[in-house]
């Protein structure tokens, strides 16, 4: 089975629990005066979980055909060994390690880890140049985060009580 | 209509919206020529900047700018190393390229300044003439009309996709339906489809979901197909060819009436919602092509001035265009005023045929702001060309965590919270996958900005009516309605149509 249509099976799945929700669990916690109103708050969730459910079983049964010319794809899936697939799951791990350290680690230490891991994971070895960037940009943006936006980062780690 | 030209002139030529205008078209040129990042992605991540400004004349004014910018940056990647950075400026490669590649670098970097300047300029007086007229009719629109519209509006987009993937469009612009109704809705006030997160509370941010659907994806790209971006060859870097910016005269006479038709043709296929700069700029080289004389039909492909000048003009007029729904009904015709709509959502401003009535100094100021976006870009960008090719030349190692760094800014900004973070990776990852399989993902941006929306203009029709009886009551609702299963049925059916003759014809 093509990719797309595992894709449509996955968005069924997702549409039916969305669905059961909508129809079956949603309205037991509405309040008695609001049971009145011809609207309810399930209501237009019902009628998208319906025309979804329909729309994915049109792709996963390939009852709409594929134009007789497809234009040919940016990235072939099925060739993904041709790709460079570890360089990106690893920038993804990067990015979730990002995510899970920003704040205790604070935002400098985050920051300047994330751009030279990065950078390495993509096979630059230019550290000379690479640590006074990353050092730099981490540094500029903070400032215009913190003091020209206001919005508050915290720059050091936990520990350091700032 | 003079009153609101002086009321914007006012407003757009105080200092701190003339430094926007300036500001905004450079940032966008700079980061538009980065492979990777389209206008939608450079808004995306302006926006937390945006907003903080406070002022929404001047938010709008930057993002115009920002628009602008963007859409020559991406000619500028198309022209010298053929790496165009915007699905709009695909077909500008096609010209383009191959003068530079002759040695014309500079001339067609001129002629694409000069067609998007035109077809900006031209675009905006467009603007300025239909827009009041578009929205008096608007003001006749009540919540029937409107939640009829809007479903037109999403299938036009699902029907625009093309052939064989009207069904992938339909079920992204369903799916992000479905995820504007995760949280709070404002009818309601109780949490829906949450799983007891918290986090989940206030629904998916925006800028979360922007940047999952198209900086991160395009991103990772640029990761697995290292060939995607060719700025590493080179070529970018030579600025020795692209010196010569003069046009002659005779090259001046053949461009000038296809910068004409373009600038109206791009404009009106940008008004329609789903349409855009991409379609404008294909549609503008087949059509320039199919009515140039034989001599010049063969030229295009290997660097005709006039199948670069077509889709240049096109694209920026279809920019303008695109303006026209989203100021005066407040429907995002593309992903770009989708983000923009979302952007005034937040600074308070709700576009929509009040907005010309209740706030003119936005509406008008914007307009402004797009005949002085174009001249700043023309002023600045042609001294700036042989310097701006250089940005090209930094190695992808650098860019690519830049890239992947400023978009979780974008993200943590806007909400800060860390959770936030880890559902852009999420969304992130799947719209890569979804992309593998060409699924089209601004359907699914547009639905999700649209939803919410949608489904308060529905609600309150079903109160006012005490049920469906709206669609029945009110023609101009039902026509819409009708109007927008048309949309969908009609494509499908004439490439089935289509495809059954081609096959008759095959077994004969």
């Amino acid at each position: 089975m093509a990719l797309d249509r595992w894709i449509a099976f996955v968005i069924l799945i997702i549409c039916l629990a969305y669905g059961y929700t909508a129809f079956f669990t949603m309205d037991a916690s509405l309040p008695p005066f609001m049971q009145r109103n011809p609207v309810w708050p399930s209501t237009f969730p019902k009628a998208l979980a319906v025309m979804a459910i329909v729309t994915s079983l049109v792709i996963l049964l390939g009852l709409e055909k594929p134009p007789a010319d497809p234009k040919p794809l940016d990235i072939n899936y099925r060739r993904l060994g041709d790709y460079k697939v570890g360089q990106a799951l690893m920038l993804l791990v990067l990015m979730v390690a990002y995510a899970l350290l920003l704040r205790p680690a604070g935002f400098l230490i985050a920051t300047v880890g994330f751009l030279i891991l990065g950078s390495t994971i993509l096979g630059e070895r230019k550290f000379h140049i690479l640590i006074p960037v990353a050092l730099l940009a981490a540094g500029i943006i903070w400032y215009l985060v913190q003091g020209v936006l206001g919005i508050y980062l915290r720059p050091w780690p936990f520990f350091l009580g700032v | 209509m003079l009153e609101g030209l002086m009321i914007g002139l006012t407003t757009a030529f105080s200092v701190t919206n003339i430094l926007m205008v300036i500001g905004g078209c450079l940032i966008g040129t700079f980061i538009g020529m980065l492979p990777g990042l389209g206008p939608m992605s450079i808004i995306a991540i302006m926006i937390p900047v945006a907003i903080t400004l406070g002022d929404p004349s001047a938010a709008l004014i930057l993002l115009a700018g920002v628009y602008y910018g963007a859409i020559f940056g991406g000619s500028t990647s198309s022209i010298l190393i053929n790496a165009p950075g915007v699905a709009g400026t695909v077909a500008t490669s096609f010209d383009g390229y191959p003068m530079a590649r002759a040695g014309k670098a500079g001339k067609a970097l001129t002629i694409a300044a000069i067609s998007s300047f035109a077809g900006g300029t031209i675009g905006a007086i467009l603007l300025m003439i239909f827009a009041p007229a578009l929205s008096s009719v608007a003001l006749l629109f009540h919540s029937a009309e409107y939640f009829a519209l809007m479903v037109v509006g999403l299938s036009a987009i699902a029907a625009f996709a093309g052939t064989g993937n009207v069904a992938k469009a339909l079920l992204m612009t369903l799916l992000g339906l479905i995820m504007a109704t995760v949280g709070e809705g404002a009818l309601y006030n109780l949490p829906r489809f949450t799983m007891g997160l918290m986090d989940l509370q206030s629904g998916f941010g925006f800028i979360t979901l922007a940047m999952a659907m198209f900086a991160l994806p395009e991103a990772m790209y640029l990761v697995l197909n290292p060939g995607r971006s060719k700025a590493e060859d080179g070529s970018g870097g030579d600025s020795s060819e692209i010196k010569d910016l003069r046009i002659t005269r005779e090259e001046a006479r053949k461009i000038a009436p296809v910068i004409g038709r373009q600038s109206v043709q791009g404009f009106f296929i940008g008004v329609l919602p789903g349409a855009g700069a991409t379609i404008a700029s294909f549609l503008g080289y087949a059509v320039e092509r199919n009515i140039a004389t034989k001599e010049e039909q063969d030229e295009f492909g290997k660097g005709s001035i006039k199948g670069l000048a077509a889709p240049e003009t096109a694209n920026n007029a279809a920019c303008t265009g695109s303006f026209v729904p989203l100021l005066t009904l407040g429907i995002p015709g593309s992903g770009t005023t989708a983000i923009l709509l979302g952007a005034l959502i937040a600074l308070n401003v709700t576009p929509g045929p009040r907005l010309m009535i209740d706030d003119p100094q936005i509406f008008w100021s914007v307009i402004i702001s797009m005949y002085l976006g174009n001249l700043v870009l023309l002023i600045l960008n042609l001294p700036l060309i042989p310097y701006i090719a250089k940005v090209l030349a930094v190695p992808r190692s650098f860019l690519i965590p830049f890239i992947l760094f400023f978009t979780l800014m974008g993200a943590y900004i806007g909400q800060n919270n860390a959770t936030e973070l880890l559902i852009l990776v999420g969304f992130g990852f799947a719209a890569t996958i979804l992309r593998f399989a060409d699924y089209p993902l601004a359907p699914l941006l547009i639905g999700f900005i649209l939803g919410s929306m949608l489904e308060d203009n529905f609600s309150r029709a079903m109160q006012l009516y005490d049920g469906l009886g709206f669609i029945l009551e009110r023609p101009m609702t039902l026509g819409l309605l009708v109007l927008a299963g048309l949309l969908v049925i009609v494509p499908s059916y004439r490439s089935r149509r289509a495809r059954l003759r081609a096959e008759g014809v095959a077994d004969d």
